[in-house]
């Protein structure tokens, strides 16, 4: 019989039809329908998703093959989705957040032009498209695809509003940082294909343990692979090194900050490495890349947003921040911490975005915090949301945020107490910009114009339905993950998702690299972490509600205002040195060394023709003079080349 | 061996006539000179058929050894005769033209 999951295609052929009818109709269709279109779409994949994902949890997994993408010689790589619990609680997060933020950007996006709305959503359902397809992908090209496709779609929305350069010229820098990276996963896919003869997971995956068809990768090729796939997971996920497109990403509208830039197109690095957890899991050397980046940028991107000022900009290395800690988990072994990470951060992620959507618009597109000040006067339900949001990020106890960090520190524990002590300190960086955030924006006093304090309004049920939806869930979202310290048995999503890491754990724990840490440790663990970050946020709150930092700052300030000044290197070591390359190759290769050779070979034969001419004098007797010489050089060639 | 004058004689009359061809401007003695070329060679191809055949291979090709490089000389003749009635005919068409037989005046090939 037939596996009820094969019908599973529908899911992403819905957002495909939106887009379709969205980007071809645009000029035909009214708003609301566009907006009831685009909406709907999503909406009926993710009840779809729903119904795939209780199938999953009553333990049917399937592989749905549908046709044959490539067939060429012995390579058969054939278009097919993986459904099992991984894909199926990534469907839920992408389907289910993103039906949130395509209602919010009806409400948000209603004064562009009927044209642009429509535009705009025809990408945001390619998008949701795209990432489903990343996600269901059955094998790597597929994925690749997907992979592709988000990045498309990401570079078209950052440069939605096309008429200002500056957006333009992020969504190129994106664009150009993905591209790096999708190189890296382009060669492992090469990598893979020309070791194993197949790129299905399932065959990958047994190659790697020495089980498919005699083929099998050595240490060299899976630590090659990981590493070159680990490269595309920086570019898409924003890590160090390069992580800078994705605040610059901030120049699109902000529900799709939320959708693409903070909910689920960054995350596709930490589903591509969780997906391929056991190749992971067998280079030790690479593991260690993983979590030393991630920790790195998690460190890094923090103290980044501990001195911006632009709403957006907060939240955007607040952002690549979080990857990190994902990231940080995937490195220590803890995939499950990993996954739970980004399910509860694109719920209050996305929260916090859409709130700063809210507040952004209520401000008439005003983002520097520094002229806003006492807002939860005027925005309550905004202002709720987004406090509950902070709590959650911070990893207040009792927020799916605390158990979702408690997670990845735990397992950071386990692989050392130093790793445990920078995270931590990252965790508490995160609690005190967050809420520098939030008491600066939402506390105080009004700082902005007159003009702008009378047009202060709260935004309409369509935007703050969405909000109260999510903040629901950002305090929720954890409760499926309670520590097996807490409540035996609580950890609904460990259990869930055991089938996929099962194999990974078994081999970290023969090679015993997967270290229990005994429930009384736990318990100090929590207690001290949780004891900390909530000292930082009375701080933080106590120290902007007051006094808000409104005066320029001086000196490591002015160095974390200005990013470290990375942009600013990488323009050094990269920009400029490519520049001066394509000048000298402009100026000097190309003036001197390619034109010269191409007009020298036409002055050459020129030249060459003028002699030949006087050849031709006409007069008979030189003729026949030429031809006797020459029959005379033939004659003595063949005398002295005879054997 | 006495094949050899005949050589050194056909070489002889050979050089006489490329020397005659490139030095003379009388478009009538050019082409008696080229004539010249022609009949040693002929001398030579005569020579050397009866050299080759002095003995016949077989008693019945008796008759016939030694024959076939003088055919090709029957060949050259007739060739050469016709050569001749058009070589000449071209030769009174400039005179008729340039009222001269100077072949350096026809240098009008080059233009």
């Amino acid at each position: 019989m037939q596996n009820s999951l094969q019908i599973a295609w529908l899911i992403p052929l819905f957002p495909l039809i939106g887009f379709l009818i969205n980007g071809l109709g645009r000029k035909q269709l009214s708003k609301s329908m566009i907006g009831v279109i685009g909406s709907g779409v999503i909406l009926a994949s993710f009840v779809m998703s729903i119904w795939v994902f209780l199938q999953v949890k009553d333990g049917n997994t399937h592989v749905a093959t549908y046709f044959d993408f490539i067939n060429a010689g012995k390579l058969k790589i054939s278009f097919a989705f993986q459904i099992d619990q991984l894909s199926s609680l990534f469907l839920l997060i992408i389907t289910g957040v993103g039906f949130l933020i395509h209602v919010y950007s009806v409400a948000y996006m209603h004064e562009e032009k009927t044209e642009h709305f429509g535009r705009y959503f025809s990408y945001l359902n390619l998008f949701v498209f795209s990432m489903l397809l990343l996600v269901l992908g059955a094998n790597y090209v597929i994925m690749f695809i997907g992979w592709e496709g988000v990045g498309l779609c990401s570079y078209l929305l950052i440069g939605f509003w096309f008429k200002k350069d500056e957006y333009n010229k992020a969504a190129n820098k994106a664009f150009i940082m993905n591209r790096i990276g999708d190189l890296g996963f382009l060669i492992a896919i090469f990598w893979i294909i020309s070791k194993a003869g197949s790129v299905n997971f399932p065959d990958v995956f047994a190659a790697a343990t020495g089980k498919f068809n005699g083929k099998e990768f050595t240490t060299t090729d899976i630590t090659c692979i990981t590493l070159l796939l680990f490269v595309g997971a920086t570019g898409k996920s924003a890590q160090i090194p390069l992580y800078t497109w994705l605040p610059d990403a901030m120049a699109g509208p902000t529900p799709v900050s939320a959708l693409i830039h903070a909910a689920t197109m960054v995350t596709a690095g930490i589903y591509m490495v969780a997906r391929s957890n056991i190749l992971y899991s067998m280079s030790h050397l690479v593991m260690n890349v993983v979590w030393v980046i991630g920790l790195a940028t998690a460190i890094l991107a923090a103290t980044i947003a501990l001195k911006q000022n632009d709403i957006k900009k907060v939240l955007a290395y607040s952002t690549v921040s979080q990857l990190g800690f994902m990231f940080l988990a995937l490195g220590t072994g803890a995939y499950v911490a990993a996954v739970f990470h980004v399910m509860t951060h694109a719920f209050f992620k996305a929260l916090l975005f859409l709130g700063s959507g809210s507040v952004i618009h209520a401000m008439g597109g005003e983002q520097d915090i520094r002229k806003m000040g006492g807002l939860n006067k005027r925005m309550k339900i905004t202002s709720m949301t987004f406090l509950l949001g902070c709590l959650a990020i911070a990893g207040i106890p009792g927020f799916s945020g605390f158990f979702s960090k408690d997670a990845i520190l735990a397992g950071a524990f386990g692989r050392s107490p130093v790793i445990y002590a920078i995270a931590l300190g990252a965790a508490l960086l995160t609690a005190f910009y967050m809420f520098r955030l939030y008491a600066t924006v939402f506390r105080g006093t009004f700082r902005g114009t007159h003009d702008q304090e009378h047009h202060l309004h709260e935004s309409p049920s369509a935007m703050t339905v969405p909000l109260i939806i999510l903040a629901i869930l950002s305090v929720v979202g954890g409760w499926i993950g309670i520590p097996e310290f807490m409540a035996s048995g609580a950890n609904k999503l460990n259990e869930f998702l055991a089938p996929v890491f099962a194999s990974s754990n078994q081999f970290l724990e023969s090679r015993g690299r997967l270290h229990e840490i005994d429930h009384n440790t736990e318990w100090m663990l929590t207690g001290l972490s949780s004891l900390l970050i909530i000292l930082v946020v009375v701080f933080a709150w106590n120290k902007f509600s007051r006094k808000p930092e409104l005066a320029e700052t001086k000196g490591l300030g002015r160095v974390l205002e200005n990013k470290w000044y990375v942009d600013e290197l990488y323009d050094t070591i990269i920009v400029k040195p490519l520049n001066w390359l394509g000048g000298v190759l402009n100026s000097v290769v190309e003036k001197d060394v390619i034109d010269g050779l191409v007009n020298g070979v036409g002055r050459a034969v020129n030249y060459g023709s003028r002699q030949l001419r006087l050849l031709q004098s006409g007069q008979v007797a030189n003729y026949v003079l030429l031809m006797v010489l020459s029959m005379l050089v033939v004659f003595v060639l063949q005398f002295f080349l005879r054997k | 061996m006495f094949i050899d004058y005949y050589i050194i004689l056909s070489v002889a009359l050979f050089c006489i006539g490329i020397v005659g061809v490139l030095t003379r401007r009388n478009a009538i003695i050019i082409f008696m000179c080229v004539e010249l070329m022609l009949n040693a060679v002929n001398l030579l191809l005569v020579a050397f058929s009866k050299m080759h055949h002095l003995t016949p291979p077989k008693k019945e090709l008796a008759a016939v050894a030694g024959t076939d490089g003088q055919i090709f000389v029957f060949f050259i003749m007739v060739v050469a005769a016709a050569e001749v009635s058009v070589g000449l005919a071209i030769i009174v068409m400039m005179y008729r033209n340039i009222h001269s037989v100077d072949v350096n005046f026809l240098n009008r090939l080059k233009h």
